[in-house]
């Protein structure tokens, strides 16, 4: 059935990245093509191999492309959350978050107390659970099966939560601007004390499964060395950042929704291979948990969303009884709310590293232009630089411990 | 004087070979790994242990198509990825199936522009839709159960006429 | 503003001619196509702006001059600043020297940016497309490209569109 037969990836159209070995014949190129049990979504890498070790790595990215920057300028601001979701499809909550915080910067519009201190618990929920898919796939890739099946059983625990919340298990579109969707159900409380008092034994689990464990550290100890010069030069941030030694975590340097009110630390480790990137995210497994304790301990009663009628719909109760309020809820249906012709930079912590969103309004109902500083693109970007002269198999390592999303990238 | 008198108790089972070979079919069908985006997470927990998906064969996912015959394509297809599936497709061997899960697979989802394929049946021809954004791990269960049913109902004669 | 980001603003006006605007407590700074590489240099070496955060174009059609603005979003990790720089590039020039020799993060970003919006970059590296296929023609993120819509299928045009739509055949 099939006309296709095996080809020799031709050097030319990368003649200008691979040694001249390459050329010659005496190594080899490699298509780790888009589907692969490994590359953690479709992405696509060029090795040039000599045996087994690598001496270039060119990726190729875009097999995701979704045109989520276009989409958006054709939708109003508030219709245009819905596509935020499924940009980083680990952190949904926290794409909302970046998007819906930079509409409010842009139209100055005040968030409640309630709904921060929500948005901070939920947030941090959502690192947690993308943690954990980034612990499960990569004890996966490196055929620890157990850490898998583990991890994921924790986080069927946070999408109820979130399922309770919103919805929806994913794809919440939770946060709105000027606050949150609607308020918390009761059972709500209940369900986060219980994650609560039953996750740190669980990350002691982990911890007791891999942290010390020969073949673990074997494999990641002293792989795929990243120095913080090299890293700032490639717009490295997250976690990749602060395994280098680089102390930048925006909740504290430049703290939002609230963050400044929650006492937690942020890990840092010096050595930049992959067991520090390792470390650095269980122990942030740890302190998303204390914010989220202190967050709920300290949740405030109140609104939990703006009573700014010109960008948040009234209540259907005030509909019956009240004419500004059926022309507002109109206006907002029918059009939409507007926002000034600027535009502003507004940027969050995600658990991959920086997260910002470029907003331009002009004057009218639909964004002019939205464009997100991903940190995944730049994570990425750094790989072809930490993977010379190491194996395949470390390569597997490495890409896994860079926790990219494909979504992320190609947007 | 039927057949169930005669051999009742030996522990004999007959049948047509078109229901055997069904019955084989489904009951080990093996995946292929074809997770894309978000509805690859979906299906990684449907696979994990809270929606076990192993109960209905699926142990393992295979990420090589010459060993797989199902193909569950998980998530958004963009226009440079649409030669690799049809590629990918075409290497996987007869007989093969086609569940479309979610709905970016199914008919482009939300996503109504210039880089998204508008449903993967514009690539390869599908066999089972399963909606949602992303479906529920129970969902993708029902689908892959729906399939059983269409490949029990399968005939020989339709197969070969393809 | 901050003070920090007050002297240097005002060392970017008196040197290159720069203006400026603020909005929302974020300072943006516009410059010329030629100024790009020294200004980065200075920022980055002279008041420690480490780190390009972001780096993305702005399409303004119909309006030729200028077409575009090119957008770097510097921060400075130790002072705990951020800037932005604005380059409006004209519509029928669409050369503009590349930063890559300053902040290495810029291979891809450009790259981007050329794949998107059709700015080259003199000098690059690797001047190939990014996202879109090898072979793909045109800008997308440009306004004058149309999104691509493909009319839903209800039940009134199901037939008319399903006789149109290319169903893959075995």
């Amino acid at each position: 059935m099939s006309e296709y037969h095996l080809q020799e990836i031709p050097v030319g159209p990368y003649k200008h990245l691979v040694s001249e070995r390459a050329v010659s014949g005496e190594t080899m190129l490699l298509n780790m093509g888009p589907q692969h049990p490994s590359t953690h979504g479709v992405l696509r890498l060029l090795l040039e191999l000599d045996g087994e070790v690598i001496i270039n790595c060119i990726p190729d990215i875009g097999y995701l492309h979704t045109g989520i920057e276009k989409n958006m300028e054709a939708k109003t601001y508030l219709k245009a959350e819905v596509m935020t979701d499924r940009l980083d499809y680990m952190n949904n909550m926290g794409n909302n978050l970046a998007y819906v915080m930079a509409v409010e910067k842009l139209v100055d519009l005040e968030v409640p107390p309630r709904a921060q201190a929500l948005r901070v618990i939920l947030t941090e929920l959502q690192r947690i659970s993308s943690h954990l898919v980034w612990l499960g796939t990569s004890g996966l890739d490196l055929a620890a099966m157990s850490v898998f099946l583990y991890c994921f059983r924790e986080r069927e625990i946070i999408l109820d939560i979130f399922e309770m919340v919103s919805g929806q298990r994913m794809m919440v579109t939770y946060f709105r601007p000027g606050g949150v969707w609607r308020d918390v159900p009761v059972e709500f409380e209940a369900a986060v004390r219980n994650f609560i008092k039953i996750f740190p034994k669980r990350i002691d689990e982990y911890e007791a499964l891999l942290t010390k464990n020969p073949l673990w550290l074997d494999r990641m100890v002293g792989i795929g060395k990243l120095d913080a010069a090299t890293a700032l030069q490639n717009g490295v941030t997250g976690p990749m950042l602060r395994a280098c030694g680089v102390n930048w975590d925006l909740r504290k340097t430049r703290p939002y929704a609230g963050y400044e009110q929650y006492d937690f630390n942020v890990p840092v480790e010096t050595k930049g291979d992959t067991y520090a990137r390792y470390i650095v995210r269980v122990q942030e497994l740890r302190e998303s948990l204390k914010i989220v304790e202190q967050a709920l301990n300290k949740l405030p009663m109140g609104p939990v969303r703006s009573d700014n009628r010109k960008f948040v719909p009234p209540p259907r109760s005030e509909i019956g009884t009240s004419m500004e309020a059926l022309i507002h809820h109109f206006k907002l249906w029918t059009e939409g709310f507007v926002a000034p012709k600027a535009s502003i930079y507004s940027a969050v912590e995600s658990p991959r590293g920086e997260l910002g969103v470029y907003l331009e309004g002009d004057g009218g109902p639909k964004p002019y232009r939205v464009h997100w500083r991903t940190p995944s693109f730049d994570n990425l970007s750094v790989i072809s630089k930490i993977v010379k002269g190491h194996l395949v198999a470390d390569l597997i390592a490495i890409l896994a411990s860079t926790d990219i999303v494909l979504g992320d990238i190609d947007r | 004087m039927g057949v169930e008198e005669k051999l009742g108790d030996m522990g004999v089972v007959t049948t047509t070979l078109e229901t055997a070979v069904n019955w084989a079919r489904t009951n080990a069908m093996w995946p292929m790994l074809f997770g894309l985006a978000c509805c690859a997470i979906e299906m990684m927990s449907a696979q994990a242990a809270n929606y076990d998906m192993s109960r209905f064969g699926m142990e393992l996912m295979r990420p090589s198509p010459r060993q797989s015959d199902l193909m569950i394509v998980a998530g958004r297809v963009s226009r440079k990825m649409a030669p690799v599936l049809r590629r990918l497709y075409d290497q996987m061997p007869e007989p093969k199936w086609v569940i479309a899960m979610g709905d970016c697979a199914s008919c482009g989802g939300v996503f109504n522009n210039y880089a998204i394929v508008q449903g993967v049946d514009e690539v390869v021809p599908v066999d089972v839709y399963v909606a949602g954004c992303p479906p529920r791990p129970e969902a993708l269960i029902h689908g892959v159960v729906t399939l059983f049913e269409k490949v029990k109902g399968e005939k020989f004669a339709d197969l070969a006429k393809a | 503003m901050d003070t920090r980001l007050e002297k240097i603003v005002k060392v970017l006006q008196e040197k290159a001619g720069a203006t400026y605007e603020e909005f929302r407590g974020e300072v943006h700074v516009f410059i010329n196509v030629g100024q790009i590489v020294d200004a980065l240099t200075f920022l980055r070496d002279e008041h420690q702006f480490s780190l390009l955060s972001a780096m993305t174009a702005v399409d303004y059609w119909p309006q030729e001059n200028p077409r575009f603005h090119i957008i770097y979003q510097l921060t400075s990790l130790t002072q705990n600043l951020s800037i932005q720089l604005r380059v409006p590039v004209n519509g029928s020039q669409l050369k503009v020297p590349t930063a890559t020799r300053v902040f290495e993060v810029a291979n891809w970003r450009e790259r981007e940016i050329m794949d998107m919006f059709g700015i080259e970059f003199e000098d690059h590296p690797d001047p190939r497309r990014i996202l879109m296929p090898e072979d793909w023609e045109g800008h997308p993120l440009r306004k004058d490209y149309p999104l691509g819509y493909e009319e839903p299928q209800f039940t009134f045009n199901f037939d008319e569109i399903d006789v149109r739509k290319p169903y893959a055949k075995e």
